[in-house]
């Protein structure tokens, strides 16, 4: 990140919503509304980690040779990909705080790029899946792991890593958004809420993913 | 502070300002409202429409009950009406009826705010609810779930009737209740005026708070589990079923992981309308506000440890059992708190017998004595013996259903005047409030007893000896149906010709009375600084005014 000087004035000042009293408590209750709402989405995931958990006592074996099968270079890149494309969004709420958003929407940019090739490398590995015959529940037809176990094991590594891509799916969304703001010059020193929470978000994205990696690649 | 461009400007202090009814007209200016009281009353017209469907389903269940056999239904169609009477009552009318109306009324008031934090996101949980509604009863009356409104796999995997649409119904109301969770809490957290420390927050706003923690927690892990029954019965993914390898048990677990919590959802803001009620009624401070205040608290927590006691008989070790059912009875022992505490408010208190004071003695009644059979199931060895009987129905009925209802209609009533300007007539009001009272006791004394004597829950028919108390409980079924149309009538009718209400009709100390007879736009014109507490009785009228500043 380059250095910057203090810009002269804002480019485009913060508007303070009618129910709030100033800016600061304004920009408080949005971050705390947005903590909170991330609490609700772990949760979400939880009900999922808590199936993970619980089969994966009741067919260890089988759970584990179910890991072994999945391409752990996929998920690796995966991993890589998506803690750069965090770093990039981490970078641009600084740009878009040192008054710079052309800087942030390009980083952004980036970021949605990376989260693109995330979901590319997803669907490469699950198109692999499906020619192997693995599908998730009755479908499933893999014969080299034909237990009880393996079908369980996959049909939830169906559903986290499905919900988990739905999540970034939105982030994307979400980013895209911000980036167009960015271009615009919607955002600026003093005025980084937006990016901040959507920043927020897509950390979380990153952070499911960092559980659900040994869960579904290395834990065999 | 810095100056910043302020959206709109605010009228002068003093200025007359129209009321929130008056304040746009059209249409528009109510569909596209980002006004809390406003989308507050839309919720309101929702919710009664549900709670009317849900009672006539109720209906047509207790009508064809009144035979042993076949009376006005099929047995195929009374599995699907059990399940869509428990749907619509409970994520349609009970999850959202008091947080959505009253905690979006009165909350942001009674805290000294201009508006929830997020006023266009409480707009949009309104839709969604309007959307979830549709769906899920689109879903039910066309494909028509006949799981009941817990979905406990194998069935709800291998019924013919239509699963998926009904859950991914309710998994959208589970949305609108995290969006508006969302809201309560941040609002609670950030937007209290200055003065209102965290020990002058009026007691139903901690109940509100309490709740939201909850939905916020619980109400995802709820959504994916019956998602999951859904694409099970679908898709076939054997998430929870034998066949493929899935456990049904690990099903319950999770369900009532949600649901025990759930049932909290419902009674919680139930207790925080009582709190207001009692300190307003009994003109006194609540003998301890801490206590009622963080027993809420702890509900919320424990809540999530209890679980188990819908589980003693699907399979579970005997220290389980035991674990499980002492943390039941750790929650009775906060509801016990508060019932104690609401007691000692009254004890040498001021009373003034008005129908919202009338409801918390018929509340009282009905939460303790649910409660107590709460304890009583809550042990494995009785439990076995009651388990999936009436006398469950009625264990749940009372204390929810009894307790959020009686709430609800003191509620209705208790803030009438400030909502709509006007006094609804309180002999009317009298009136009704006892034949509410009357009509539950009717419809579910006879229940206890007939679940007691061995009587099967969501059974079509039943051996001729129990017929005598189903014909009990369907009389009072009618009586209690009655009571509420008449007593629904009573408001209606208060709306239009009721006589104007002044600012403070109950002469409570609680902020929400501090407004106009029918609040503003915005509530205040500016941010109120407030020198006193919600319960401060012991102050005058004058006095207690005299400590709320709307200077800067
Ligand atoms: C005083 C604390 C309470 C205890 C110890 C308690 C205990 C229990 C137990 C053990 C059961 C399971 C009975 C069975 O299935 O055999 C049960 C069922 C139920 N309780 Fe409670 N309860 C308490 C309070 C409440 C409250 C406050 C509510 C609602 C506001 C409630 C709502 C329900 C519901 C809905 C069911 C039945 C669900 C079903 O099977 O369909 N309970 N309760
Ligand atoms: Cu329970």
């Amino acid at each position: 990140m380059p250095e910057s000087q203090p810009p002269a004035e804002q480019l485009a000042p913060a508007r303070l919503a009618m129910q709030f009293e100033d800016l600061e408590k304004q920009t408080h209750a949005a971050h705390f509304g947005m903590w909170i709402f991330l609490a609700s989405e772990v949760l979400l995931f939880a009900g999922l980690f808590a199936l993970y958990a619980s089969y994966r006592a009741v067919f260890g074996h089988e759970f584990s040779a179910g890991v072994a099968h999945n391409n752990a270079v996929i998920g690796t890149s995966n991993t890589a990909i998506l803690l750069t494309s965090s770093l990039l969004v981490a970078l641009s709420v600084y740009a878009v705080r040192l008054d710079r958003p052309t800087m942030a929407g390009r980083l952004l940019l980036g970021a949605i790029a990376l989260g693109l090739a995330f979901l590319v490398l997803k669907g490469v590995e699950y198109t692999q899946h499906f020619h192997e015959g693995i599908f998730p529940g009755s479908a499933y037809r893999f014969e080299e792991l034909p237990q009880a176990g393996a079908k369980m094991f996959f049909t939830l590594y169906f559903l986290t890593t499905g919900l988990h891509a739905i999540h970034v799916t939105a982030g994307l969304v979400v980013l895209g958004w911000l980036t167009w703001g960015c271009f615009r010059r919607r955002y600026g020193a003093g005025n980084d809420t937006h990016i901040e929470l959507g920043g927020l978000y897509w950390h979380l994205v990153d952070v499911i993913w960092i559980f659900l990696w040994p869960m579904l690649y290395l834990m065999h | 502070m810095m100056a910043h461009e302020v959206e709109g400007t605010a009228p002068v202090h003093g200025a007359h300002e129209v009321d929130y009814l008056r304040a746009g007209a059209g249409v528009r200016s109510w569909l596209l409202t980002t006004d809390h009281k406003r989308i507050g009353l839309m919720f309101y017209v929702l919710v009664v429409l549900m709670l009317l469907l849900g009672g006539a389903f109720a209906l047509v269940l207790r009508t064809e009950l009144l035979t042993p056999g076949p009376t006005v239904i099929s047995a195929a169609i009374y599995n699907r009406m059990f399940t869509l009477h428990g749907v619509v009552m409970v994520w349609l009318f009970m999850i959202p009826s008091i947080p959505n109306i009253f905690g979006n009324f009165v909350l942001p008031i009674m805290i000294g705010a201009k508006d929830l934090a997020f006023p266009r996101l409480n707009l949009a949980s309104l839709y969604v609810y309007a959307i979830g509604a549709v769906v899920t009863l689109a879903a039910t009356i066309a494909g028509g779930a006949d799981t009941g409104w817990t979905f406990y796999p194998p069935y709800s995997t291998t019924t013919p009737a239509g699963v998926l649409p009904v859950v991914i119904g309710i998994f959208i109301l589970g949305v609108s209740s995290i969006m508006t969770a969302v809201n309560f809490i941040a609002t609670t957290h950030t937007m209290r005026a200055r003065g209102i420390s965290w020990g002058r927050v009026p007691l139903f706003v901690w109940a509100i708070y309490s709740t939201s923690i909850i939905m916020l927690l619980a109400t995802p892990v709820l959504g994916l589990t019956i998602l999951l029954v859904g694409l099970d019965h679908v898709y076939h993914f054997g998430v929870f079923d034998p066949t493929l390898g899935g456990d049904p048990v690990l099903f319950q677990h999770l369900f009532w992981f949600y649901s025990h919590p759930a049932v909290y959802i419902m009674v919680l803001p139930a207790l925080g309308v009582i709190s207001e009620v009692v300190c307003t009624f009994a003109q006194r401070q609540p003998a301890s506000y801490w206590a009622i205040a963080l027993s809420s608290f702890g509900i919320a927590l424990i809540g999530f440890a209890g679980w188990g006691h819908h589980m003693f008989v699907a399979g579970m070790s005997e220290l389980d059992a035991g674990i499980f059912g002492a943390f039941s009875m750790f929650i009775a022992i906060f509801s016990a708190i508060k019932v104690f505490t609401w007691v000692a408010t009254l004890h040498r208190g001021a009373i003034q017998f008005n129908t919202p004071m009338l409801y918390f003695f018929w509340f009282l009644f009905l939460f303790v004595f649910g409660g107590m059979t709460g304890v009583a199931v809550a042990t494995q060895s009785l439990d076995v013996h009651w388990h999936d009987t009436y006398f469950v129905v009625a264990h749940f009925h009372f204390i929810m259903v009894g307790g959020t209802l009686t709430a609800f209609l003191a509620a209705a009533h208790y803030w009438f005047p400030k909502m709509f300007g006007r006094a609804y007539s309180e002999p009317m009001g009298l009136l009704t409030s006892f034949g509410v009272f009357l009509g539950f006791i009717l419809t579910f004394l006879p229940q206890f007893l007939a679940g007691n004597a061995g009587m099967p829950r969501r059974y079509y028919s039943y051996p001729a000896q129990y017929q005598w108390l189903n014909v009990l409980s369907t009389g009072g079924a009618y009586l209690l149906a009655g009571a509420l149309v008449l007593a629904l009538l009573n408001l209606l009718i208060a709306l239009r010709w009721g006589p104007r209400a002044s600012a403070n009709p109950w002469r409570s100390r609680s902020y929400e009375w501090m407004t106009p007879p029918i609040p503003p736009e915005h509530n205040f014109p500016v941010t109120p600084v407030i020198d006193r507490g919600p319960y401060d009785y012991h102050l005058t009228e004058e006095e207690a005014h005299a400590r709320v500043s709307t200077a800067r």
